[in-house]
């Protein structure tokens, strides 16, 4: 082939250059904002009480559950539906969790896996309805979340069930093991693993999304711009070796965020490079257009269904192992908060559209603000006003940023 | 004859394009005035401009009508002073009957409440007036697009237009009801209302128009007025595309293989209706490197034919064979059909042929993901390298292969379908009116693209409601009509003539 038969005219490249800025401008406001909520609650928290390393450790704990099945909600949405079970299902998993393991003594490790499958029928059943039913999602799930919340309160008849092995509750709230490595007194107090976990993780975010540029750039292809590259991932960098830090000098890592760190990296990876994830995101697009083209539009509606009820099923261990017992109303409204970090993190809810790192910082803004709010002793019901008008106004910046094109 | 409108050095532009400059445009009362350019030209948005859809303050120039200058500040105080745009997609809201629609933001109500019998006793009158014969109580979506274009035009009607503007009136209509509507615009004109008329079909607008605008790149190019000299329709291409265009079908060398598609007694019933069959026994073949049209005027069951065949993508109980390469086909699901070796490019690009939220790049690999995947993993350098190979292949006129198709002009649009079917690599390829609601230029590339797929061995099946298009770019037509093939010819020998008898023939012998 000769050189590039097309070398881009100034003002198209130009034009992509703005297209681009546009579409980081978006995600990287949204990353701003939440650094200026973070921001004001460190200046407005007693003695920064915000950014304390035992509050960063908490706020990773108490907001897992809606990382977690906010990945699968993703998906969802994305699909073109919604799933507003998974809160019932958190409580049903968790019932069925603890009854199992405190009345019939099956030990945990199988519980889990138990509980897993369980979560994942629940999606199932459900998605087999939407897909091949075609009954609104919206129907299906508001009934799988009378049904399964009803079974909760049939299964523990309005008890608490607990508490649980040690094992069990280390799900929720155990921490990695820390390395024995003596580096003398001037690290003396902090947890060596969780700190090089951080290090080692933005050095390997750095080097692959350099080495990705470098190969566009190799091959002539069209690459983002060398410098915004290099500033976000500095300030991700900066981010994540800080988190580290403050939980280093706490307890150390939460298995609880390694697992979250885990599930991030799969679904980012499935939505961005896996097949299955583009045939997604084009059925959400137009599922006509998606079918038309050979895409199995019936089966991945049930996939991303089954996939919720997974998700929906860990959290739901999480949370009973957090709360060390089975309760009649654990999950309550977590369906809200999950969808509410969707559209916070950019999801468009007419389907098609959403990333799973907006996603991420959406549940982290919502539970920053859950965090903070509580710190400075606001009451449980005006923090749900706030919360309503922060979902209000970031999904009116979006229709009003999108109005503009 | 006064001016009723007159448009002044408008100025408009979209974030990073300049969409409109410096046009200028003078309409007299009682004339109807085309207004034409290629897709992207800026032609829709001057009528935006103009309605109000885009504000005063958004755009710089004057807008004086009726002597007039006039700021809209939106659709309806230009709707107000009687100037109605009815837009390319019709906005109907099609569970709600004609009547409920004819009256729809300009409902027959006192203090809001809905007199229902004025609004059924005036509907009537204006279906007369437009010649729908329907009852006022039937549903939008029970009734042909070319009812439905007559409802917009009611509409109209409804809030007194005096001035009326139509974008690609009759980009959706078969050639009968196109006429009838060109009819009923010569008939207003005669009482006195002034049209503004956007379309592509120059034939058309020889036969209705006064005077003829081109605007060319965001400006006017010259006006033109047939009532003075007869226009040609060359002479209007050359100021479209600022160069002539002496021949609007790109020669092609043709080289007809072995046969290598065929369908026999293809029998496909109604998916709702069973028991009613809307493929009659059709049988077709295709030959190495020869194009097919199927002609037929709307509801011949041209598009239902491709569908059914395209992996049962439409109907029930489909009964005959297949057989590409002398070998049987199953084309029991889409996907089968793609992996056999056919493509379907769509009538409707919007609607079934994008995604129009995704990337063009993302658009090119859907229906091929596995051309660019390693199991079932996306390579992202080779996706890169595909979008970009077709995108400088078909010439699709996008600033990046990142943009998503929402943005891309339509016959750019239609280049990305393309480039999809093109990558699942076909051997017959079915496209469904490929040209539609796209400009003379990108028209003119979909045909060389057409015949370069020929000269590659494949088979191509076009079906097309433009009769001209079928003679310059096929080898063979079939005629379809109610279900069935009704006749066959070389197209040295057809001619829309003798297409439309053969039509006709068949309706003479059922009576």
């Amino acid at each position: 082939m000769s050189a590039p038969a097309v070398t881009p005219n100034t003002s198209a490249t130009r034009e992509m250059r703005s297209e681009l800025w546009k579409d980081n401008l978006r995600d990287y406001g949204l990353l701003v904002s939440l650094l200026l909520i973070v921001a004001f609650f460190y200046v407005i928290t007693e003695e920064h009480a915000s950014v304390a390393p035992v509050n960063i450790t908490n706020l990773v704990m108490q907001n897992c559950y809606v990382v977690i099945m906010a990945l699968g909600m993703l998906l969802v949405i994305v699909g073109g539906n919604i799933d507003l079970s998974v809160g019932s299902t958190v409580g049903f998993v968790g019932a069925v969790a603890g009854s199992l393991m405190v009345y019939e003594k099956v030990p945990y490790p199988i519980v889990i896996l138990l509980c897993l499958v369980i979560g994942c029928a629940i999606g199932a059943a459900q998605g087999v309805l939407v897909a091949y039913g075609k009954i609104p999602s919206f129907i299906v799930t508001l009934g799988g979340m009378l049904i399964f919340r009803g079974l909760t309160g049939n299964l523990l008849l309005g008890q608490f069930v607990g508490p649980f092995a040690r094992g069990f509750q280390n799900i929720a709230s155990g921490f990695i093991p820390d390395l024995e490595v003596n580096l003398g007194s001037y690290l003396g107090s902090v947890n060596i693993a969780a700190l090089s976990v951080g290090v080692i993780g933005a050095v390997i975010m750095f080097a692959l999304s350099l080495r990705s540029w470098a190969r566009a750039r190799r091959e002539k292809l069209e690459a983002e711009p060398l410098a915004l590259l290099l500033g976000k991932n500095i300030v991700f960098a900066v981010i994540i070796v800080g988190i580290a830090y403050s939980l280093a000098e706490y307890k150390g890592l939460p298995v609880v965020l390694v697992i979250i760190a885990v599930l991030v990296l799969f679904y980012n990876f499935v939505t961005t490079r896996s097949v299955i994830g583009r045939r997604i995101y084009a059925l959400g697009g137009n599922r006509l257009a998606a079918q038309l083209s050979g895409v199995k539009t019936e089966r991945l509606i049930f996939l991303t269904f089954a996939n919720m009820g997974l998700l929906a099923g860990l959290a739901g261990l999480v949370v009973a192992a957090r709360l060390n017992s089975s309760t009649p109303s654990a999950g309550n409204s977590f369906e809200l908060d999950v969808i509410a970090a969707c559209f916070i993190g950019g999801v468009s809810a007419s389907g098609g559209v959403g990333k799973v790192m907006n996603v991420v910082i959406g549940a982290l803004f919502m539970g920053v603000m859950n965090n903070g709010m509580s710190l400075i002793g606001l009451g449980i019901f005006w923090q749900q006003v706030v919360k309503g008008l922060v979902l209000l106004a970031a999904v009116g910046v979006d229709v009003y940023q999108k109005s503009k094109g | 004859m006064a001016a009723i409108l007159e448009m002044r050095g408008i100025n408009k532009t979209f974030p990073g394009v300049k969409a409109l400059s410096d046009v200028n445009l003078v309409v007299e009362e009682g004339e109807i005035h085309a207004i034409v350019g290629e897709n992207g030209a800026g032609k829709s948005t001057l009528m935006k401009v103009l309605s109000g859809v885009h504000p005063y303050g958004t755009y710089s120039g004057d807008i004086v009508y009726k002597g007039e200058v006039k700021r809209f500040a939106s659709i309806g105080d230009s709707e107000h002073l009687g100037l109605v745009i009815i837009h390319q997609e019709l906005a109907l809201a099609p569970q709600l009957s004609i009547a409920e629609n004819i009256f729809l933001g300009n409902e027959t109500a006192e203090n809001g409440v809905i007199d229902w019998h004025l609004c059924r006793r005036r509907a009537r009158e204006l279906m007369a007036k437009v010649g729908l014969k329907e009852s006022p109580n039937t549903l939008i979506t029970n009734i042909g697009v070319g009812k439905q274009q007559l409802v917009e035009i009611a509409k109209a009607l409804a809030k007194d237009v005096k001035l009326l503007i139509l974008d690609e009136p009759t980009a959706s209509l078969n050639e009968a009801d196109s006429a009838a509507l060109l009819d009923l615009l010569l008939g207003f004109k005669k009482q006195g209302m002034t049209a503004i008329m956007i379309s592509h079909k120059l034939n058309e607008i020889a036969r209705v128009a006064d005077k003829i605008t081109i605007i060319r790149d965001g400006s006017t190019v010259e006006t033109l007025d047939c009532r003075k000299e007869p226009i040609s329709e060359s002479r209007i291409i050359r100021g479209m595309v600022g160069r002539e265009m002496t021949d609007r079908y790109p020669p092609r060398s043709v080289d007809i293989g072995e046969e290598l598609f065929r369908l026999d007694d293809w029998r496909v019933e109604h998916p709702q209706h069973s028991g009613r069959e809307v493929i009659k026994g059709v049988s077709l073949h295709v030959r190495r490197g020869e194009v097919v049209g199927i002609a037929g005027l709307m509801g011949a069951g041209r598009t239902e034919l491709a569908m059914s065949v395209f992996g049962r993508a439409y109907g029930r109980n489909i009964r005959g064979t297949a057989t590409l390469e002398g070998r049987k086909l199953d084309l029991s699901t889409i996907q089968k059909a793609i992996a056999q070796g056919l493509a379907y490019v769509t009538e409707d690009r919007k609607m079934l042929g994008l995604v129009l939220t995704e990337e063009v790049r993302t658009n090119i690999t859907l229906a091929n993901l596995a051309g660019v995947s390693d199991r079932g993993v996306i390579d992202e350098a080779r996706e890169l390298a595909v979008a970009t190979r077709y995108r400088q292949a078909l010439r699709i006129r996008t600033p990046s292969v990142h943009q998503r198709a929402i943005n891309l002009s339509g016959g750019n649009q239609q280049k990305v379908v393309l480039s999809k079917w093109l990558f699942t690599e076909p051997k017959v390829l079915i496209m469904d009116e490929p040209t539609r609601g796209i400009d003379v230029g990108a028209k003119y590339e979909i045909y060389g693209i057409i015949n370069e797929l020929a000269g590659q061995g494949k088979g191509v099946i076009v079906i097309s409601s433009e009769m001209p298009e079928l003679l310059g770019v096929c080898d063979r037509i079939y005629v379809m009509n109610e279900g069935r093939f009704v006749d066959e010819m070389p197209a040295k020998e057809a001619s829309q003539e003798k297409i439309m008898a053969s039509i006709m023939r068949q309706y003479g012998t059922k009576q």
